[in-house]
């Protein structure tokens, strides 16, 4: 299914929820979607017939200079089309809904997503930090982050 | 034990597997829930190798960043390489020769049997027999010497680049390439009479920690577990990149030949079998390459459009995504490297439940999982 | 027999019959002790540079090869290295039982070497009930292993310690079952009247193995099973570094440690020694009597068929560890408690019903007097 054709189902079942298709210079194209509605399309992308998206390919926070997002890659074994969804979030408490009861896969990504870049997947079964030590200060991965000089009193 | 618990009070027991472990195959860290034998839970921790690949990336250029690929998956130096080159050459529009693309070809299939071939070596070890664990290392010194003559380096290549390849092949690579062949062939059906059917190692592998091809797909399992579950998925059949299109060879699949489909034997063998295909490919790839330059034009410092590219190439373990965000200057501004064996220590929770002690070390084996991948 | 040994001493010896006979003894005592010790360490030395030789030669290198010609000083090197390392005992770790823990470990396998009957005359002491001394003293492996996993305060010590334990007591039943046949046939539990009862046609043909279909398949049940007490692979469950990473010997160091690597190769020799006194003959071989030979010849003689076969046993269970994968724990078990156990069992009645209905003759027996 070509990009389009899948951005115009999902807008015609959830509306304003599809709010544009990022097209030109996007391999793939990415849905952009917002934040809340993120588990609800995932399921529709996984369960129609038409789209059987039933691989969560990759999952990555973005920080855009004024905003982050999380990236969606998904694919379909059954059908084998592509497609990226996204969801913008604001630097402030940045959070949407987790997609670990849609692609199990998500867990570790999602996981990844929050310890780097300190976005709050609601839902999730297990959100900890996972390549960070607990007791990390900080989102390395944010644009603004400032590197510590000590880590439990060690010169870093 | 559960049945007379009235009469004798058992206690769960709490057991670190790890980091220091010798089948964890690095630094991974096991947190084991065990009543006596038997796992009641297990959770990975991982992380302990992280190095923050990613936040690297974001300030060196496209092509200083070829080196901190070989540090990923060491194992297969190659494939990582080639999946990064594959990855801003498809974001920059870049047209590489043929000739290089065959000698990537030939070295990531080169590396894919050295990679795999550990794989088997350090599973067995794991499974009590360290014998073949040498036989798998003496095949592969051979490539590594293959490896050395291309580019000087045996373990961290830093080959293939941007556009092309650093050099052309040396001479008689081919031909020692084509004699490597003739006298690993063999060797692969020598390792089946070996350990593959031993009843033991059999009784072992069949029935234990099972993937259903429906949990394999949905945890995001890639490459020969998601395969050894019985789903004939191969990136470089069903999404064919590079010269792959023009290569014909059969996608090994588990078929459940001991036991069910998905289990650790299955992921052993289509691994096995695998060895045998990509020599399959490298014979191919050795008599169809053409002569011409192996680099492109690209100017070291270059600037790709404002884009979003996410490329991803059949390694070793598996599927390695790179998911690159360019905003036109010469730095990436985001790159993602989705590890094969990061996502697939995801279902590792899930699959090991109710197995002994001594399952947790086939299942880490079966999946053959390497750290620096998974902490990047 | 040390006893006579000191009487034929003072009588060989005049001067020495103003001194008690009892400090005679205690003097050869300690003499045939100090010799079967000695060769015992010297042989668990020279076995494991066998074992890396032979692990060498399987998996296509080389092996030891820099003390000594073709290496073979290496144990000495090893043991050197050993005896200096630093001696660490875990802070947690219960110290009394953690010192305790190796010696029982060494003597159980070590004390075993007294009823190991090398040749004719070569026995350290010949005592009537010998296979039933060797099962008794071997036992005390057991209370050492359980105890290294227990004091060392290691939960995958613990975990060897434990699999040890259930794994030694479980492999015991089958292991003196298979030895019962040739006790049986003998009429004795001492070794060298087992040994002796093996004598005759040829040599080869009075060996129990070939005594009966039943004594034949008791030799392979045995094997099996002391390969299991041995904690060999593939039945090194207790010890498997992949798993349990050393288990119950991994928070030892130095010459500690080196006392469970010696108990381990001297408990091969013994288990290799019961096989070849019960099944191969001991000291017998086919066409040479060793009894006929002048008295230091044939204990010379005797000794080396002793040790040929009993070493052979040896090599062939380093072949078998450097050639199969290891079993998991459960499978173990229930190999000895649904096949071993039960065919023992099985084995032993037929041993017994045939000694009764063929007056205790033996297949080659019976043929040899067909032929008159």
């Amino acid at each position: 299914m070509e990009p389009k054709a899948i951005f115009e189902a999902v807008q015609a079942t959830f509306g304003e929820a599809a709010v544009e298709l990022q097209e030109e210079g996007f391999h793939p194209a990415f849905l952009v979607v917002s934040p809340e509605k993120v588990k609800e399309i995932g399921r529709f992308l996984r369960d129609d017939p038409a789209m059987k998206f039933d691989s969560l390919m990759c999952l990555s926070g973005v920080d855009y200079p004024d905003r982050f997002a999380v990236a969606y890659h998904l694919h379909s074994l059954a059908i084998g089309h592509r497609i990226g969804v996204k969801a913008y979030l604001p630097r402030e408490a940045p959070s949407l809904p987790s997609v670990d009861d849609v692609w199990p896969a998500a867990n570790f990504q999602e996981r990844e997503a929050f310890d780097l870049y300190g976005i709050v997947f609601e839902g999730s079964w297990d959100l900890r930090r996972i390549l960070l030590p607990e007791d990390w200060e900080g989102h390395p991965l944010r644009k603004d982050y400032k590197y510590p000089e000590f880590y439990h009193g060690i010169k870093v | 034990m559960k049945a007379n618990a009235g009469a004798l009070p058992t206690q769960e027991m709490l057991i670190n597997m790890g980091p220091q472990h010798p089948s964890t195959h690095g630094v991974l860290r096991v947190i084991l829930r065990t009543d006596g034998e038997v796992v009641v839970n297990a959770k990975p921790d991982v992380g302990y190798l992280h190095r923050a690949l990613e936040k690297i990336g974001e300030r060196v250029t496209y092509a200083q960043f070829m080196p901190f690929t070989d540090r990923l998956d060491y194992l297969a130096s190659m494939n990582c390489n080639a999946a990064w080159a594959w990855t801003v050459e498809k974001l920059a529009g870049i047209e590489v020769p043929e000739r290089a693309e065959y000698i990537r070809v030939i070295v990531c299939e080169l590396n894919r049997i050295s990679s795999h071939l550990i794989a088997f070596g350090s599973f067995t070890a794991d499974m009590g027999a360290f014998t073949p664990f040498l036989y798998a290392i003496r095949e592969r010194e051979r490539i590594n010497d293959l490896f050395e003559e291309i580019c000087g380096n045996r373990l961290t290549y830093n080959y293939v680049r941007i556009g092309g390849v650093s050099a052309d092949l040396p001479d008689r690579f081919l031909e020692k390439t084509k004699e490597f062949l003739d006298y690993f062939e063999p060797k692969v059906p020598e390792y089946n009479k070996l350990i593959s059917y031993n009843k033991i190692f059999v009784h072992r592998l069949a029935n234990v920690a099972v993937a259903t091809p429906e949990d394999a797909v949905g945890y995001g399992l890639t490459g020969p577990n998601l395969r050894g579950s019985g789903v004939p998925f191969d990136l470089r059949r069903n999404e064919p990149y590079s010269v792959y299109p023009k290569i014909d060879f059969d996608v090994c699949v588990g078929t459940g030949e001991r036991g069910t489909v998905g289990d650790c034997f299955d992921r052993y063998m289509v691994r096995i079998n695998e060895m045998k295909e990509s020599v399959k490919i490298l014979r191919q790839a050795i008599a169809q390459i053409p002569d011409g330059p192996v680099m492109a034009k690209v100017s070291r410092v270059f600037k790709p459009p404002v884009g979003e590219v996410y490329f991803r190439a059949e390694n070793p373990r598996g599927e390695t995504g790179i998911y690159l965000v360019s905003d036109g200057t010469v730095n990436p501004y985001r790159l993602k490297i989705r590890a094969p064996s990061f996502v697939t220590m995801n279902i590792f929770e899930k699959i090991t439940r109710g197995l002994m002690i001594a399952d947790i070390v086939a299942v880490i084996g079966s999946f053959d999982i390497i750290l620096p991948e998974i902490d990047r | 027999m040390l006893e006579s040994l000191a009487i034929s001493l003072v009588d060989a010896v005049p001067v020495l019959s103003g001194v008690p006979l009892w400090t005679i003894t205690l003097l050869v005592m300690v003499v045939v002790a100090a010799a079967v010790l000695t060769f015992a360490l010297t042989y668990s030395g020279l076995a494991t540079y066998v074992e890396r030789k032979v692990a060498g030669d399987i998996q296509a290198r080389i092996g030891p090869n820099r003390v000594g010609p073709v290496g073979i000083l290496q144990f000495l090197a090893d043991g050197i290295k050993l005896l200096l390392k630093e001696d660490i005992i875990p802070a947690k770790a219960d110290r009394f039982l953690f010192i305790l823990a190796p010696y029982l470990v060494f003597i159980g396998s070590f004390a075993a070497f007294v009823v190991v009957p090398f040749g004719m005359g070569l026995i350290a002491s010949d005592l009537n009930i010998g296979i039933y001394y060797v099962m008794a003293i071997t036992s005390l492996v057991v209370v050492g292993v359980m105890l290294a996993g227990w004091a060392s305060n290691n939960k995958w010590a613990l975990l060897g310690g434990m699999r040890a334990a259930a794994q030694i007591v479980s492999y015991e039943i089958p292991v003196g079952m298979a030895l019962i046949p040739a006790v049986l046939i003998a009429g004795s539990l001492s070794l060298q009247d087992i040994v002796r009862s093996q004598g005759g046609l040829f040599g080869i043909f009075g060996w129990n193995l070939f005594h009966n279909p039943f004594t034949f398949f008791s030799f392979f049940l045995y094997y099996v099973a002391a390969l299991a007490e041995t904690n060999r692979t593939p039945f090194d469950i207790p010890e498997a570094e992949s798993e349990l990473v050393s288990g119950y010997h991994v928070e030892y160091s130095g010459i500690r440690f080196a006392f469970f690597f010696l108990a381990e190769y001297g408990d091969m020799f013994v288990v290799s020694s019961l096989a070849t006194a019960c099944f191969l003959g001991g000291w017998h071989v086919p066409f040479l009597n060793a009894e006929a030979l002048p008295a230091v010849w044939g204990n010379l003689f005797s000794l080396g068929v002793f040790l040929g076969k009993t070493l052979s046993l040896v090599v062939l269970m380093m072949w078998i560890r450097w050639t199969l994968p290891r079993l998991r724990v459960d499978q173990l078990m229930r190999m000895s408690w649904k096949y071993l156990v039960p065919l023992t069992f099985f084995n032993l009645l037929g041993v017994s019903l045939w000694l009764l209905l063929f007056q205790g003759r033996g297949v080659p027996q019976m043929i040899a007097s067909l032929f008159g």
